[in-house]
């Protein structure tokens, strides 16, 4: 029993749920995760590695240890509070597929072998994309289909990378892999792709905004966290990653001060975010990891707050488009107040969950001597603060009155969002319980006066900032727009080039086909102006009769031989 | 409905907004005021700078948003670019 991989639960529930229906199903909905993270704190070993072989090849579906382990219970508290705010979504498709994409995750993270990796890699990809689907606009459709295009590239970057490793050195084994080698760096593509890397992000911009309201908290949760582990166990200390991690800490940021679809602007926060985790995994010391982890714990509650606050108010009001919001304080005070705790959370306020694992990342850039890369995400965490902390709240819920009277959230939306809320203060507050679930050991505590007085002062005058270019008018109004993104490649250099090159293609089939009929055509035409032309044989003959001519012919030559030796 | 229409609510007030921009000033002027009687640990030469986070975080956002204005000529296609 002990050596039961936590993500079976999860299969075998979406199975029952197949099988029933009404309030049995949501029982089994909520129990799953719940009952999964009790098997893991209960029957599951520390340190336990369960290998099987398999066609000659040892793999393993179940790996606890100190770094899969807070991953392994972030993931059913995701699971429960997003289960909890999509209670009263009666769509079985999107019910089966959240327990197969949380299960998946958790599959992923305890899988101790590359190849039990990749298929929950996979699932991952296939069962997340219900989501974007389930919404059924047309946007949607496409957008669902991208997202999976990109998806499957990056489990077979994994499975390329997986083999060549293997052919390589015999092994399948899910550890520290680095970038020396090619399967180092296939791997490292297939992570990097899920990870929202620069360049490779953009399946996430696009597909997550187009999701159902309860469908990108979902999202939100596992996909890029599976990724961020994935990253700390095979490639923790790459230099390079803290640059890429500092360039996707500041990037999405302009995006998200300009964007006007307030589910995309946290898709854009939730790079940066992911930013802070990659910089403190290429950094690489027990400080940065814990950080990094600590980081993915509070960022999958906060910003599945933002997410729920959102889905709340796309719910309710069937859009989320900062140009036609506004004054929804006044009949959702509740989500309100709750969208602001995360906000603040994600904004790494004193006492709110970001400030205790955002400031590890910070702190350890310092003392590996990263200054300007410091720097850099000192301006991000500013950018932070607002675009996520002050622009979701404000043109959602103050700014201007749009005269939308919604109603307040339902119940179950409430609780969720109440749950995690709670969640982001208790981290934030009582963070040694949350440092003590960390990989590594290490003496760190956020609260001294220094640490206190210098967030407030960015913070609070990057809210000043804010106040000012309002008044000014200096701030960009939220305008319904499409931003140009690296998704412009494929979505307008490409199809535009590849229609482009047919139509040049098949210019060219003209041309030479015309070059090539010249001679023919000449003679034809020499035979018809010819003197004999006026008799109908010298007509031209189409194929059909001439095959017809040619078997009459044959067929009265057999005719004539039959006759004369046939009586002979 | 209409009867929220017609409540008034706590901003509609502008003095009740005034209140709360009066004290978000306060709160900014009390952080300056406290840089310089507490000693800040420095770890980086920047951190001397009295008042440094302060000052960052305010040029920070507004060089964000200018910046993100400036972006918007080169980016900024209308609602409907990638259906046309």
């Amino acid at each position: 029993m002990s050596e039961l991989p936590p993500f079976v639960l999860f299969f075998v529930a979406a199975g029952l749920v197949l099988a029933t229906g009404g309030v049995v199903r949501k029982v089994i909905l909520l129990a799953t995760p719940v009952a999964a993270a009790v098997h893991i704190w209960l029957n599951i070993e520390m340190g336990t590695l369960a290998p099987f072989a398999f066609l000659n090849v040892e793999l393993s579906l179940l790996r606890l240890d100190k770094l899969s382990l807070p991953f392994a219970y972030l993931f059913c508290l995701a699971s429960v509070i997003a289960t909890i705010f999509a209670l009263r979504v009666d769509d079985t498709k999107q019910e089966v597929a959240g327990l197969i994409y949380a299960g998946s995750a958790l599959g992923a993270v305890l899988a101790g072998d590359l190849i039990s990796l990749f298929v929950f890699w996979e699932l991952m990809a296939i069962s997340s994309v219900v989501f974007i689907w389930a919404r059924g606009t047309d946007r949607a459709i496409d957008a669902g289909l991208r997202y999976l295009i990109i998806q499957i590239l990056s489990g077979v970057f994994l499975l390329a990378g997986a083999l060549v490793h293997y052919q390589a050195t015999g092994s399948l084994a899910f550890e520290q892999i680095g970038l020396g080698t090619t399967a180092g760096r296939l791997i490292f593509i297939a992570f990097g792709i899920k990870c929202a890397f620069p360049f490779l992000h953009t399946w996430l911009t696009d597909g997550y905004p187009e999701a159902t309201a309860t469908g990108t908290v979902y999202l939100s949760a596992f996909t890029t966290k599976v990724a961020v582990y994935a990253l700390a166990r095979s490639y923790a200390g790459e230099g390079i990653l803290v640059y890429i991690g500092i360039t996707m800490a500041c990037f999405p940021i302009f995006y998200a001060v300009i964007e006007n679809d307030l589910r995309k602007v946290l898709a854009y926060s939730l790079i940066n975010q992911v930013g802070f985790m990659v910089t403190g995994i290429g950094i690489g010391t027990a400080l940065a990891l814990n950080g990094a982890v600590a980081h993915a714990f509070s960022d999958v509650i906060f910003k599945g707050l933002l997410f729920m606050a959102m889905g709340s108010v796309l719910f309710r009001v069937g859009h989320v488009n900062g140009s036609n919001l506004g004054g929804l304080y006044k009949t959702m005070p509740k989500t309100t107040l709750f969208c602001i705790v995360g906000a603040m959370s994600i904004s790494a306020f004193p006492l709110f969950s970001g400030f205790v694992s955002k400031s590890m990342v910070m702190t350890a850039l310092i003392k590996e001597g990263y200054s300007y890369g410091w720097l850099f995400m000192l301006f991000a965490s500013a950018g932070v603060f607002h675009h996520a902390g002050i622009k979701i709240p404000y043109f959602a819920f103050f700014a201007h009155d749009s005269g939308l009277r919604p109603k307040e959230a339902p119940v179950n939306m409430l609780v969720a969002m109440g749950m995690a809320a709670a969640i982001c203060i208790f981290i934030g507050s009582q963070p040694q319980y949350l440092y003590a679930l960390l990989p590594m050991e290490v003496d760190y505590w956020p609260y001294d006066t220094t640490h206190v007085l210098a967030q407030l002062q960015l913070l609070f005058f990057s809210a000043l900032a804010f106040v000012w270019l309002n008044k000014k008018g200096l701030y960009p109004p939220e305008l319904r727009s499409v931003n140009l993104d690296a998704e412009w490649f494929y979505r307008k250099v490409l199809p535009a080039s590849a229609l482009r090159g047919l139509s040049v293609l098949s210019n060219m089939k003209e041309a030479s086909m015309l070059t090539a009929m010249a001679p023919i055509e000449r003679i034809r035409r020499s035979i018809s102006q010819s003197s004999t032309a006026q008799y109908s044989l010298a007509e031209s003959w189409s194929t059909g009769s001439m095959v017809l001519w040619i078997a009459i012919i044959l067929a009265a030559y057999l005719l004539l031989n039959i006759v004369v030796y046939g009586l002979s | 409905m209409s009867d929220n229409l017609d409540k008034k609510h706590i901003f509609d007030d502008p003095k009740n907004v005034q209140r709360l921009l009066n004290g978000f000033y306060a709160v900014c002027a009390l952080l300056v005021v406290v840089d310089f009687f507490i000693h800040r640990h420095i770890s980086l030469v920047w951190e001397k700078i009295p008042a440094f986070y302060a000052i960052y975080g305010f040029v920070a956002c507004v060089v964000l948003v200018i910046l993100a204005k400036v972006m918007r000529k080169g980016v900024m296609r209308g609602e409907n670019y990638y259906d046309e």
